[in-house]
């Protein structure tokens, strides 16, 4: 049985090299060739492939980001020139990265290590630890990407209003209302400049340029009121938090 | 008898002196302790006086109005000595620290011109190996396919490194070839990133022989490019354009972008800064680089005075 894969790389050089090497394995076909995220996010929603070979460096959301927006993501091999961040993450969580440029034994070793891993590894699980580990150590931590519907839409951190807990989702809340992101509150917290952003309950985390003041609310609770209008609970904990951030 | 008495004064006062400036050349004391000094002088002093004492009473032993004249005169003597030898001290303190101080002075100089020089360096240094590596991988795609293209693209990667590694020694270069090796480096991108970018430099032939610092526009580029390419997915045009304005050469490079996505606060990043930094280390202005962004398409100018 056949297995279908996809490649996804912004240079057209970089496609067809991994095109070339596919060719000696009988059993793979290339469903499709992606030159950027959004047409990966498609052609995986389409193909359902078994395996991508995926770039880092691309147009508007790199690799990292597509993943993120894929509901269950298929096994993937990274193919990157020079992303020193992200070593430490492939070699916990990666099925095999290949460094560019790479020949065709080596092309072949990963492909081998794929098939030993097909049948008793939970793909989805690793590539989802993968991300986790990387936006820890990704230099720059400046958005948030989110698929909205079938569009995707890149949110610049500073213009995040606040965030709440929504079961397994995270809503951010922007001007444009609030869009569903499949984090943790835990992982942003972790991932977010504490500067800037400060986890004011349990369930919410307010950037702290929004804030114009802060109001007691019912018996030892706060609100703080936001920019927009918004009220975002402040718990027991959560206001010293703010206030001593706040210098208040 | 006046003339004896003052020379064998004035010669042990000298020596006093010479000594306390030679025991200053070797050892200066910490600002803290000069309090001692006002000991050592004191004691000089004394033993200065105390030598003279002895010297001229043995000499003038039998004459008793010098005795007495002696005596009487010790305390305006030993009070003079004391001044003198004060004066002395207090001025090889000052000289001594200020010729330590200006010491110090070329040192720290010449360590900040060290550093600069080096920082220069590196700054010049700058190249990404994202490019190095994805340059090395399109070679590799086309030794299969197009193994012409292949070689061509070798030999450009390798004069534009072979320029990197040159032009470090002469920090200066004519605008015609600055952009002779900016055009090897756009060439390879343009290979490795097919129709996706197109470039175009526009200007005067007659701007040919003004003088830029070696390698500061592909940094540039490089910022325009990558600005470009990666903030849509679209085709996209970078071009560069020179001027002369008054005594400046004046560069403009622009390339699109997406302004609801990116953050021009911290988005003129990747290469500018070190653009900025070069310059200032060079012409001690900081407005030498300026960026406006409007609609799509982002501005980046530099001025380079001309001598």
């Amino acid at each position: 049985m056949s297995s279908k894969v996809i490649i996804i790389d912004d240079e057209p050089l970089a496609r067809s090299i991994v095109i070339e090497y596919i060719q000696n394995f009988p059993d793979l076909v290339v469903s499709q060739v992606c030159s950027n995220g959004y047409e990966g996010v498609k052609a995986i929603q389409q193909y359902k492939p078994d395996l991508i070979i995926l770039d880092i460096q691309m147009p508007k959301i790199n690799g990292f980001e597509m993943l993120e927006l894929i509901e269950n993501p298929p096994a993937v091999i990274f193919a990157t020139a020079f992303d020193e961040y992200a070593i430490k993450a492939f070699e916990a969580h990666a099925i095999d990265y290949l460094l560019k440029p790479f020949n065709q034994d080596r092309f072949e070793k990963a492909i081998k290590k794929w098939r030993e891993q097909k049948n008793n590894s939970n793909s989805e699980k690793q590539t989802k630890q993968l991300l986790d580990d990387v936006s820890l150590t990704a230099p720059q931590n400046q958005r948030i990407v989110i698929k909205d519907g079938s569009k995707i839409k890149i949110i610049p951190i500073q213009d995040v209003h606040y965030l709440e807990a929504a079961d397994d989702f995270v809503k951010v809340f922007t001007k444009e209302g609030y869009f569903l992101k499949n984090k943790t509150m835990g992982h942003f917290e972790q991932v977010l400049d504490p500067s800037q952003f400060v986890r004011s309950h349990r369930s919410y985390i307010i950037n702290l340029q929004q804030i114009t003041r802060i109001d007691p609310y019912e018996k030892d609770n706060h609100v703080a009121i936001l920019r927009s209008g918004a009220k975002v609970p402040v718990s027991r904990t959560g206001y010293p938090k703010l206030k001593s951030i706040l210098g208040l | 008898m006046a003339i004896v008495d003052g020379a064998i004064n004035d010669a042990l006062l000298i020596f006093a002196c010479l000594l306390v400036i030679m025991m200053l050349h070797y050892y200066l004391p910490q600002k803290e302790k000069y309090f001692h000094l006002l000991t050592w002088c004191l004691l000089i002093t004394v033993i200065v006086i105390l030598i003279t004492k002895v010297i001229l009473k043995n000499i003038y032993a039998s004459n008793e109005d010098y005795i007495i004249f002696f005596n009487r005169s010790l305390w305006v003597r030993s009070s003079l000595d004391f001044l003198l030898l004060g004066c002395v001290i207090l001025i090889s303190v000052i000289w001594y620290n200020w010729q330590e101080q200006s010491e110090q002075e070329t040192r720290k100089q010449d360590a900040e011109k060290l550093s600069k020089e080096a920082e220069l360096f590196k700054l010049r240094q700058q190249l990404q190996p994202h490019f190095l590596f994805n340059s090395l991988n399109s070679i590799n795609a086309l030794i299969g396919s197009r193994p012409q293209e292949a070689r061509k693209m070798v030999q450009q990667l390798s004069d534009f490194l072979r320029g990197t590694i040159k032009k470090e020694e002469h920090q200066w270069v004519t605008l015609k070839e600055e952009l002779q090796y900016l055009q090897l480096y756009l060439d390879i991108e343009k290979v490795r990133f097919g129709h996706r970018l197109a470039t175009s430099i526009e200007y005067d032939e007659s701007l040919d022989e003004l003088k830029l610092p070696a390698l500061l526009l592909q940094p540039i580029m490089e910022n325009a490019i990558k600005f470009g390419l990666y903030d849509t997915v679209d085709e996209i045009e970078i071009s560069l354009k020179a001027v002369k304005e008054e005594n400046n050469l004046v560069i403009t490079v622009t390339n699109p972008f997406d302004p609801e996505t990116s953050t021009p606060r911290q988005g003129t990043g990747f290469g500018l800064q070190s653009v900025q930094r070069r310059l200032y280390l060079l012409f001690a202005r900081n407005d030498l680089v300026s960026t406006e962004a409007k609609e799509n398409i982002f501005t980046t100018t530099i001025k380079i005075p001309q001598a």
